[in-house]
């Protein structure tokens, strides 16, 4: 049978030949927790009365959530992680490291691997051609113990990137774009395979922030093949003999096919609250913000931050607007203080959070007053997302978010890259 | 037809409807991330971002009734975890974003996919776990909803993964 991309991995993980609709039990490569998902895991394993975890190499528990700890509850449950990892050997990754998704994908993610993950965006690590998807506390306390799961084989939509990106256009642009297109639901319970001539062309970081957001679309996945350019990031990291060809084959089936000319896309905005809520950010009128925040698992890596310190170099934030920047993992933040990125930040006015998720979950370190308006380069605009019910969050790319930030109200970043 | 070995396979109460895309957030706020590791202290908040009272209502049982894509957005299993606790017997909607679907199974909390249209606020329903059936007491009329895929009804049958795994020392599904 000519398969997609997840039933070969699943297939080379379950030891029979599946296919989308099949149910199978696979070993899995990679599993972790993080602070706010971790302790229920924890406690799950004690319950399912287990002692030891299985690949203490490959099990990681991040404390990136609400790092670092700014209430005592939460600092009780990082020490319960801390003492789980020292008793079973499970890696933790510590306060100021970074965020999950991005550890995992400089340091532990292979081409072809399974890994499996309490939080949602997981499928980030599907832009190295991995199979990664987000579970619970329980599947994934399951995990830590069998090194295994159920999964049952998703359909894949096959999502075709044609044509070439025009000037103040990103990856971020094209994957709201997309999620506007198909909806919120559009790819549930499917898998989505990145394919055509323009992501061939996307560097990982514009490979990670699409698959980072195919769970806004209700999808299990979002997975790229594998191809030079994925064997050039993984040699930068030292881990090229990690690399792997992962291909579908010329006679894969997929559920649906959709096309997107890129030419054709402009900037775009998701407005609250809810991702595919979007419109290309010409549509929007001079909409004023109080807030942006640049960095999260979507947008805060070193391309990122390079790209809001363009624009920001020798410009001033808005008198009315704070502006937020959180490196994704301190590989990030050493490279941009390297590069003076982090410098042309600070000097523009933004105040530099710790890697980790920053505001992006509510919890702490930007949290939004009542009526007040954040944009964002995170990849999630619910009701009370950024800890308060009665604000609102606007998400767009990290040029649109610096570009804003200088005008004080959602702008076109176009209006200052032609120039 | 399928059989649950839930504790009641008959389960009668009231509905909370509720809209469309319904998500963690709503469910479990992150403003009360601090409160996980205290269930009890957090299924008081439940839902309260879509309806504040809604926890005080359903402390004498009944079902969250949604629309479509119920439960997107993050992967946090005290979502359907503390609507479990709070009191409620089922959550009944359209469609289920796949993880929180997923979680509602291991925690032992019944999902049922059906024409949520068909229910209005406060109606009476009575479900059938065993025959597949919901009864809209309140406007006599007979809902179906789509069967579990079978390994589910197993985990459900066991009282959820933790325990299915417990019992095995692994998957027996």
């Amino acid at each position: 049978m000519e398969k997609t991309i997840s039933e070969k991995i699943i297939s080379r993980h379950s030891g029979r030949d599946a296919g989308a609709g099949d149910i199978v039990v696979v070993n899995i490569d990679v599993v972790m927790a993080q602070d706010g998902t971790g302790p229920l895991a924890v406690s799950q394993i004690e319950k399912m009365e287990f002692d030891k975890i299985k690949n203490s190499s490959k099990s990681i528990f991040f404390i990136d959530h609400a790092a670092p700890s700014p209430k005592k509850e939460l600092s009780n449950t990082h020490k319960v992680l801390r003492e789980f990892s020292k008793k079973t050997g499970a890696a933790i990754s510590e306060v100021g490291k970074g965020v999950c998704h991005q550890i995992l994908i400089e340091s532990y993610t292979c081409p072809g691997d399974i890994v499996i993950g309490a939080d949602s965006h997981t499928c980030t690590s599907g832009a190295l051609g991995a199979f990664a998807t987000g579970m619970g506390s329980t599947d994934i306390a399951v995990g830590f113990v069998l090194a295994k799961t159920w999964l049952m084989v998703p359909e894949t939509v096959k999502v075709n990137f044609n044509g070439k990106l025009n000037s103040g256009v990103y990856a971020k642009d094209l994957i709201i774009y997309l999620i506007s297109k198909i909806t919120s639901d559009g790819a549930t319970y499917k898998a989505i395979e990145f394919a055509g001539e323009a992501s061939d062309g996307f560097s990982m970081d514009d490979r990670f922030t699409i698959s980072n957001m195919a769970v806004e679309a209700g999808a299990k996945t979002g997975i790229f093949n594998s191809d030079e350019v994925t064997r050039k990031y993984l040699k930068k990291q030292g881990r090229e003999n990690c690399y792997r060809e992962v291909t579908a084959d010329g006679g894969a089936k997929y559920e649906n096919v959709v096309d997107i000319d890129c030419c054709s896309i402009e900037p775009m905005v998701s407005r609250p609250h809810t991702v595919d809520n979007a419109v290309p950010i010409s549509k929007l009128d001079k909409t004023k913000i109080d807030q942006v925040f640049i960095g999260t698992c979507t947008n805060g890596r070193l391309s990122d931050l390079k790209i809001a310190a363009d624009i920001l170099k020798g410009r001033e934030v808005a008198s009315s607007v704070r502006l937020i920047v959180a490196p994704a993992s301190r590989n990030v933040f050493v490279k941009a203080l390297d590069e003076g990125i982090i410098k042309t930040l600070v000097e523009s006015g933004a105040a530099i959070l710790p890697p980790g998720c920053g505001p992006c979950v509510g919890v702490h370190q930007g949290v939004l007053g009542d009526d007040e308006v954040c944009l964002s380069t995170q990849n999630r605009n619910f009701k009370g997302r950024m800890g308060n019910p009665n604000s609102f969050i606007y998400l767009s790319s990290p040029a649109a978010a610096a570009w804003s930030a200088v005008k004080g109200y959602i702008a076109d970043p176009r209006e200052v890259l032609s120039k | 037809m399928t059989d649950f070995s839930v504790e009641k396979k008959i389960l009668k109460g009231k509905s909370f409807k509720f809209g469309d895309d319904i998500s963690t957030d709503l469910i479990a706020p992150g403003r009360y991330f601090h409160l996980r590791s205290n269930m009890g202290e957090l299924a008081k908040h439940v839902l309260e971002d879509a309806d504040p009272e809604f926890a005080k209502k359903i402390k004498s049982g009944g079902f969250v009734v949604g629309g479509k894509n119920f439960g997107l957005g993050s992967s946090r299993e005290h979502a359907p975890t503390i609507i479990k606790i709070a009191g409620a017997g089922a959550v009944l909607a359209k469609s289920f974003a796949r993880i929180f679907f997923r979680n509602c199974i291991n925690v032992g909390l019944p999902a049922l996919i059906c024409d949520t249209d068909k229910i209005g606020e406060g109606d009476l329903l009575e479900i059938n776990l065993g025959e597949g059936t919901i009864k809209n007491i309140t406007k006599n009329l007979e809902i179906s909803f789509s069967p579990l895929p079978e390994v589910m009804v197993k985990i459900l049958g066991d009282g959820g993964l933790a325990e299915h795994v417990r019992k095995n020392r692994g998957f027996n599904l």
